[in-house]
């Protein structure tokens, strides 16, 4: 994975762009000392480090719109930053940048419960967002997995997902609106307590636009009524191929299961051993959570379990209470873990048309066989949102390329039956290079064209989403600039 | 006036390329209004289902495929389109019938919206032919795609701005096995809107919530499974005890009900301006009053109020300053847009967006600002 040259003229201008920040923000808001710039030399995506030129973490917008405005003007490169929490790199900072966080920017503004409702900074976590309604029963839907520590800003930043938005949505489908500043540190404001547009829908393309059109400092976000209840069944399958046409047969039924999870083979058996959660031994798992009151919930695994059961399981083990549906959930969402503890992992998030699970799971198995990785696939079969762990040795030589050459080829096979290389994570840098294999010159250059209105000098994360040769004129005209 | 109709992208492509002169985007002709000769360009012949796996939840259609063979196709298996759009020809007194593209071009969200989403939240996929001829795909045919800037919700409402669609992938979605609807009668207009508040605050997953002017009458549907129907519909008639007389209608009146509201029926006989505002649902009353509709409907919980006053009206003068937007959608006027116009930063950003996808400025001049 290359990143672009680090401009060497900026770095030495560390000094002078130090003391313009200082002039406007306050000074614990920014910090400049080489050790303590280390704790931000990466997000999740951890095999790639570069610690900033600066950091700056305002507390308010406006304090966003005055460091943005001044490295506009100094044509310094900016990296956003939510909670640092991305496994796609996408707030991996260059050595010429200055990182703006939204970490300190966690308060609640606001909750309205008749008009179902929260405005919230961005800096807050997708768990406390929950949290904070929770005693009215209300709740924040989409969940990534990341939920205790990643920002609001992130999941706008992403458009993230979760295991539950097989019924709720992604962020884009709970999003009313949003404060955005633009590179230029204009504070611009779209939507908010009411639904849908008065024109183009500028909401729909900021959220998942990694943070390249501007930073998200407030949102107001959906909120909904808890469900009275939720429980899952979990089925027991001896073939992939089987597992995912149950999939496909409950969705067609009819039933809106909240959730359809599913375990293949090794991570079945690694996050048992982890975890003691007590999984049958065997191909493939599925977890099925469904809501409800205590009769419709009934009624509904039910249904599920008939479907399943047409499919010859080797196991179904309905919930019978909370204490039983943590037991199932407990393996399923402690599966990264468990697959860290057996060696370094590479997380892959592509996404598949649904009746496509069965050959891709095969082609991957073939795949693993090939490049000589191990691979576990844990991942959100409802959606066909798949999150392929590839197995690698970090320490041993060459490794790394290996497992990211097998990944790449794993998410150009999500694109050739119809899907798409990333389902939740964003493209970042991990996929930025893969995105000729999705999209014409022509569809990309149609993307670009809208970051050259948000920023047209390619200050705001630049390096990112796009295939560094097919983004170079753009950035180079920042070169050009900052000659200037 | 010419009408071009081309056969596919690449005839499309070349016309666009070609033109000299603005011209105006139709679908099946039956929810815009123009007063000026121009071009047109109609998408009619680009018709037919590309694609459609029941078990995936998903179709890819050509963007001028009717509405009604989509919809026929889907109730075959036993699917649906979730966001249920409402149709304006009936209003707009037109014989064509409304394509896929229409739909997602002007993100034509009917009642299900506040519980299921928008027709924007359903569109997964698009290729469109830019103002310059480029043809442009963004999006997919999977539930999950962060693949890139999302120039899917860009396209879906952009009332042909932007380019002119060619082909649409959509999430479909399974028809609830029974629908009910509470009927709630004599009810004002501030005890319309705290039945709904208190209807989509509780857990019971009520997916229309509508409440008729004329008739003074609100309607709230439940949908699902017959045996989680009952158990709703007898929750919500406890919940909503204190508002008096109630009613339940069964299944095919139901269906007759919400049907008809998609054609926007409770002003079928109105002559004027009609006008659709979208405005938090606390706001809905006032909003209202100040709009001095001579008659009309809340939609979505009261965040959503369609109704009607004389033609001409500056309906924007009576509301002055408010949060949300106004749209109208029947009747043309020289000095009042149809659309609500943006505040200056946000006009300046669709303006730059136009212009990189049709910096000729051809496609639907004087349209959204």
């Amino acid at each position: 994975m290359q990143m672009p040259k680090a401009d060497l003229a900026l770095i030495a201008r560390k000094s002078e762009i130090l003391a313009r920040l200082a002039a406007v923000l306050p000074q614990d808001s920014i910090i400049s000392d080489t050790g303590e710039l280390r704790a931000y030399e990466c997000d999740a995506l951890s095999a790639y480090r570069c610690p900033p030129l600066l950091v700056v973490l305002p507390k308010t917008t406006e304090e966003v719109a005055a460091a943005l405005r001044i490295c506009n003007e100094l044509r310094v490169p900016v990296v956003p930053r939510g909670a640092g929490t991305s496994l796609a790199g996408g707030a991996l900072p260059t050595a010429d940048c200055v990182v703006i966080g939204v970490a300190r920017m966690t308060e609640v503004l606001e909750a309205d419960y008749d008009n179902r409702y929260i405005r919230v900074q961005t800096g807050r976590t997708n768990l406390s967002v929950s949290d904070a309604v929770s005693e009215h029963d209300f709740f924040y839907a989409p969940d990534p997995s990341s939920q205790l520590a990643c920002a609001i800003a992130g999941n706008i930043a992403m458009n993230s997902g979760g295991a539950h938005c097989l019924k709720y949505g992604v962020t884009s489908n709970n999003l009313m609106g949003v404060t955005l500043v633009t590179m230029t540190g204009e504070i611009v404001k779209v939507g908010g307590a009411y639904l849908d547009s008065e024109g183009l829908d500028l909401l729909g393309l900021f959220c998942g636009s990694e943070g390249q059109l501007g930073i998200v400092t407030e949102a107001t976000l959906r909120i909904l009524p808890k469900p009275e209840g939720a429980r899952p069944v979990l089925i027991g399958f001896d073939s992939n191929e089987v597992a995912g046409a149950c999939v496909s047969d409950i969705i067609k039924a009819g039933v809106l299961p909240v959730a359809i999870e599913f375990m293949d083979r090794p991570c079945i058996r690694a996050t048992d051993a982890f975890s003691g959660a007590g999984y049958p031994d065997c191909m493939a798992l599925l977890i099925v959570e469904v809501e409800g009151s205590e009769a419709e919930i009934e009624d509904q695994l039910n249904r599920i379990i008939k479907i399943a059961e047409s499919h010859d399981p080797v196991e179904v083990r309905k919930a019978r209470d909370a204490q039983d549906a943590a037991r199932i959930w407990l393996g399923r969402k402690s599966a990264f873990g468990a697959m860290g503890q057996i060696n370094d992992y590479m997380c892959l998030d592509g996404t598949i048309p649904v009746t496509e699970l069965p050959f891709v799971l095969r082609r991957i198995g073939e795949l693993s066989q090939e490049f000589g990785l191990d691979v576990g696939n844990v991942f959100h079969a409802g959606d066909g949102n798949m999150h392929p762990l590839i197995l690698y040795n970090a320490n041993k030589e060459g490794e790394l390329e290996t497992c990211e050459a097998f990944g790449a080829e794993i998410l150009k096979l999500c694109v050739e039956v119809g899907g798409c290389l990333t389902g939740e994570h964003g493209v970042g840098i991990e996929k930025r290079d893969l995105m000729s294999h999705q999209f014409s010159q022509d569809d990309l250059e149609a993307q670009m064209r809208v970051k050259d209105v948000f920023d047209p000098a390619w200050l705001l994360n630049g390096a990112k989403v796009f295939p560094l040769e097919a983004s170079e004129r753009r950035r180079l005209d920042l070169a050009r600039y900052a000659a200037e | 006036m010419s009408l071009f109709q081309p056969t596919d992208e690449q005839d499309l492509s070349d016309m666009l390329r070609s033109a000299d002169a603005p011209v105006r985007v139709l679908g099946g002709d039956t929810r815009g209004e123009y007063s000026d000769p121009a071009t047109q360009i109609s998408t009619a012949k680009m018709s037919g289902i590309v694609d459609y796996v029941p078990g995936a939840l998903t179709m890819i259609a050509k963007s001028g495929t009717p509405l009604s063979e989509i919809e026929a196709l889907l109730a075959k298996e036993g699917q649906q389109l979730a966001f249920e759009p409402y149709r304006l020809g009936a209003l707009l007194g037109r014989k064509g019938s409304s394509t896929i593209g229409g739909v997602f071009a002007t993100n034509a969200s009917g009642s299900r919206r506040i519980q299921a989403g928008a027709a924007r939240d359903f569109l997964l996929g698009v290729r469109f032919v830019d103002g310059e001829g480029h043809l442009i795909k963004n999006g997919g045919r999977v539930m999950k795609n962060v693949t890139g800037y999302d120039l899917v919700k860009l396209m879906c409402g952009s009332w042909g701005t932007l380019g002119i669609m060619s082909e649409v992938a959509f999430k479909t979605l399974p028809a609830p096995e029974l629908t009910q609807t509470l009927v709630l009668h004599q009810l004002d207009h501030a005890q319309a809107v705290a039945a709904m508040s208190q209807a989509l605050g509780s857990s019971y997953e009520v997916s229309g919530t509508v409440y008729l002017c004329a008739t003074q009458s609100l309607y709230l549907r439940v949908e699902g499974f017959s045996n989680s129907v009952s158990y709703r519909v007898t929750a919500l008639r406890a919940l909503l005890g204190e508002y008096g007389e109630q009613e339940v209608l069964d299944h095919d009146a139901s269906l007759a009900f919400w049907s008809d509201l998609r054609d926007v029926s409770p002003l079928k006989e109105d002559k004027g301006d009609i006008w659709r505002i979208s405005v938090q649902p606390s706001d809905g009353v006032e909003t209202f009053e100040r709009a001095g509709f001579r008659t009309g409907f809340y939609d979505w919980s009261a965040g959503l109020i369609w109704g009607s006053v004389a033609a001409g009206t500056d309906l924007r003068a009576r509301l002055g300053h408010f949060e949300g937007h106004a749209t109208r959608l029947r009747g043309l006027s020289e000095t009042v847009p149809k659309f609500q116009p943006q505040p200056e930063a946000l006009a300046r950003l669709s303006q730059g967006l136009r212009k990189q996808f049709d910096p000729r400025g051809l496609l639907n001049p004087g349209l959204m600002g």
